[in-house]
């Protein structure tokens, strides 16, 4: 209790209360949480696979950075612009990589590479909101499915094998046409879906052993209330899971994005799948090799940031899971 | 095991009308009226919309209509398709399943298998270059971009090297040359049923001989395989090929579609063969620490034994349960293969029904997929318990 009633102190860091030398509650928990970030990052710096991930995804985010810099400083707005940019000093688009354009431009005369590095950003933003929408739905859900047992439990979980059944490429596509899908409401479809599916099933086991711990007793003893209980004990301590799923569920809603922008069935204007779609629409993809820098830039993009964000998935398994680990 | 079996089928048909359910208003939700789009159509004459339109209860209050569209689905009536205007959807969709089904049970079984193995003498090699390098590949593979990968078979094998066509399910001006014999539902259907018997003998054969000692286990087993290999051959070959010299031998047609049909199974085997290697590996290396492994290389047993006997049939199970995931993963590649190849099965008429806006193809087709990842399910939660015996329902 000491550690509490020094809170009520102005003074800032370690006190002096009663002889016995404390610190404030919110200095011990941050550097608990620095401790335990130390040493989860010493288990995952050993994992070259997972470094690899972390090194794309950090180039993935200069790119997205350098899209603003390089439009406002080297590249003139009428030329560049991903959109609606045209270059009227090339006589017949697409044209082959040259000084000027770097990838080459597409069939109708946009520079390949300012599309490219516009669409990072997308992406990245596409991937984190339907990160956060699953972990917040999945941690939720699987907390207090655990928590409660019972008639609560199997209704969500019967949810849950619903949702895990059902291919959600197929939904999504009968979605994408009959609703005109943006980007915000696609990053909700998926996260809903991620979140109400395998994460929750994965994380309620978790939270089952979590729940029968003893602070969790203590808390109740204490008076906590069941929200309390559930939001300030349980969660927590599933973050770490949910942060692994995190990386999937990014992975995930790139694809579906991408995958959707290809067919066509997405209401954006620019991001890589449809880079792809336009290559389709005006026949250069079975010319694949000989346009290259219609097809590949876009495919090798969205190959390698699903494949970044799976491995750091991974890494952090073995973070997660000590039973992974090298002995 | 009966009694497992009736609760989960009872479950399964819960979850499809929910999922029916959930569908259907769904799409009521969509911007525009079902009955709009209907009105809207002009390839529907006024006859015919008139009857659509009992058809459908349009005129009545949306409740009373999701019992008539689910009444109707239960007697088999999925409505009209209106891109395909008259084609009922109940007759696309039964002339396209049994090629998506074909398409997802062959690449599914052969990259098991291979994921299987592959993933195990991964998992018993860790820390080799071999194994990082076959790792960074299966992720690769796992995570390419799938429309992609399957252009780049098209690319490779079709236009470059040239010894697959480019896609479509037959190519029909060659076909209309043969003859027209047979339709190609008829062949596809044969093939089919010759290839399912081919295979049930081949494990019919495995499991009756499986308690045998080992040497006259093969004194029964290699003849056994021969001979169903033999019979398939002499259907092909003989039966419905030029040797017989019938009337309109099957042979030349079943050519036709197995040539189409090889690049498409094969890019779905890759697709989803990553996911169950990396998966085993994972499992196997989790098996790989356990005490009973290190106790049975105290006791001196062969390493292909511990690896193939006591590790990968325990590092199976996980990987059998996931198989569930791995189903919705398979059909997703399929759907992308399907419409990259051309290749007309469910896959490529959910994205035209999408694409045209044709609300009962799109709604029976995803239903169907449904109820083929629901059936898929089941068959897995079945092998599950038959391969764990510490499972028993």
């Amino acid at each position: 209790m000491s550690v509490e009633q020094t809170d009520q102190n102005v003074g800032v860091g370690a006190e002096t209360y009663g002889g016995v030398r404390t610190e404030q509650l919110w200095r011990v928990r941050l550097k608990l949480l620095w401790n335990s970030l130390r040493s989860s990052w010493a288990i995952f710096s050993e994992n070259p696979i997972g470094m690899i991930g972390l090194v794309i995804i950090f180039i993935f985010g200069l790119m997205a950075l350098s899209h603003p810099i390089l439009m406002a400083t080297v590249w003139d707005a009428a030329t560049y612009d991903p959109i609606v940019g045209f270059d009227y000093t090339i006589d017949s688009h697409p044209s082959a990589p040259s000084a000027a354009h770097l990838l080459g431009t597409d069939p109708i005369g946009r520079d390949v590479l300012s599309q490219l590095l516009y669409s990072t950003s997308s992406e990245f933003g596409l991937g984190i909101v339907a990160a956060l929408v699953t972990v917040t739905i999945g941690t939720s859900i699987g907390a207090v499915a655990a928590f409660y047992g019972g008639v609560i439990d199997s209704v969500l979980m019967r949810l849950a094998d619903l949702v895990i059944m059902i291919p959600s490429l197929p939904l999504l596509i009968v979605l994408g046409a009959f609703f005109e899908l943006n980007l915000l409401m696609l990053a909700f479809v998926i996260g809903i879906l991620s979140g109400f599916g395998g994460v929750t099933v994965i994380i309620k086991s978790q939270a089952l052993t979590i729940k029968v711990k003893p602070f969790i007793e203590a808390a109740r003893v204490a008076g906590g209330s069941d929200f309390h209980i559930i939001f300030t004990h349980i969660v927590p301590n599933l973050l770490p899971l949910a942060f692994l799923y995190m990386m999937f569920t990014v992975t995930t809603a790139i694809f579906s994005e991408a995958v959707l922008s290809f067919f066509g069935l997405m209401n954006i204007r620019m991001s890589w799948g449809i880079m792809i779609n336009l290559a389709q629409s005006e026949g250069y993809l079975l010319r694949g090799f000989e346009f290259w820098w219609l097809l590949f830039p876009a495919s090798i993009a969205i190959t390698l940031l699903c494949a970044a964000f799976y491995l750091v998935g991974r890494a952090l398994d073995e973070v997660v899971n000590p039973r992974l680990r090298k002995r | 095991m009966t009694r497992f079996l009736g609760r989960r089928l009872i479950q399964m048909l819960i979850t499809f009308l929910i999922f029916q359910a959930l569908l259907y208003f769904l799409l009521e939700l969509q911007p525009g009226d079902f009955a709009d789009q209907f009105y809207g159509n002009p390839n529907i004459t006024p006859a015919a919309r008139q009857v659509l339109v009992e058809d459908y209860g349009l005129d009545r209050p949306p409740v009373e209509r999701f019992f008539l569209y689910i009444f109707n689905f239960w007697r088999g009536n999925l409505g009209i398709s209106w891109s395909e205007f008259p084609r009922p959807v109940g007759e696309i969709i039964a002339e396209r399943l049994p090629r998506t089904v074909f398409l997802f049970l062959s690449a599914t079984l052969v990259s098991f298998w291979l994921g299987f193995v592959s993933g195990k003498v991964l998992a018993w090699n860790r820390d080799t270059v071999g194994e990082y390098v076959a790792t960074v590949l299966g992720v690769g593979l796992y995570t390419v971009f799938t429309p992609w990968f399957a252009l780049m078979m098209i690319l490779i094998f079709g236009a470059t090297l040239g010894i697959f066509p480019l896609g479509k399910f037959l190519n029909v001006r060659e076909w209309l040359a043969l003859g027209r014999a047979y339709t190609a539902n008829q062949v596809f259907g044969t093939i089919i049923l010759t290839a399912t018997l081919l295979v049930a003998a081949i494990i019919a054969i495995g499991i009756v001989t499986r308690k045998m000692a080992p040497v006259q286990r093969n004194k029964i087993r290699l003849p056994g395989y021969a001979a169903a290999v033999g019979l398939f051959l002499i259907y092909w070959l003989v039966i419905q090929g030029p040797i017989a010299g019938g009337q309109d031998p099957m042979l030349p047609y079943a050519r036709q579609i197995t040539w189409h049909l090889i690049l498409p199974v094969l890019t779905v085997t890759l697709i989803s063969y990553a996911g169950t290697m990396l998966l085993m590996r994972n499992s196997m290396l989790e098996t790989l620490s356990e005490d009973y492994i290190e106790t049975a290389k105290a006791k001196g047993l062969p390493e292909t034994m511990i690896r193939d006997k006591h590790a990968a049939r325990n590092a199976l199970l996980p990987v059998v349960t996931s198989l569930v995931y791995g189903i919705a993963f398979a059909i997703n590649g399929g759907i992308v293969t399907e419409t990259i190849f051309s290749w007309a099965g469910l896959g490529l008429t959910i994205l035209g029904a999408a694409q045209e806006q044709d609300i009962p193809l799109a709604m029976g087709t995803l239903l169907i997929i449904g109820g083929v990842a629901l059936v898929a399910h089941l068959v897995a939660d079945i092998l599950y318990a038959y391969l764990d015996p510490r499972i028993r329902y």
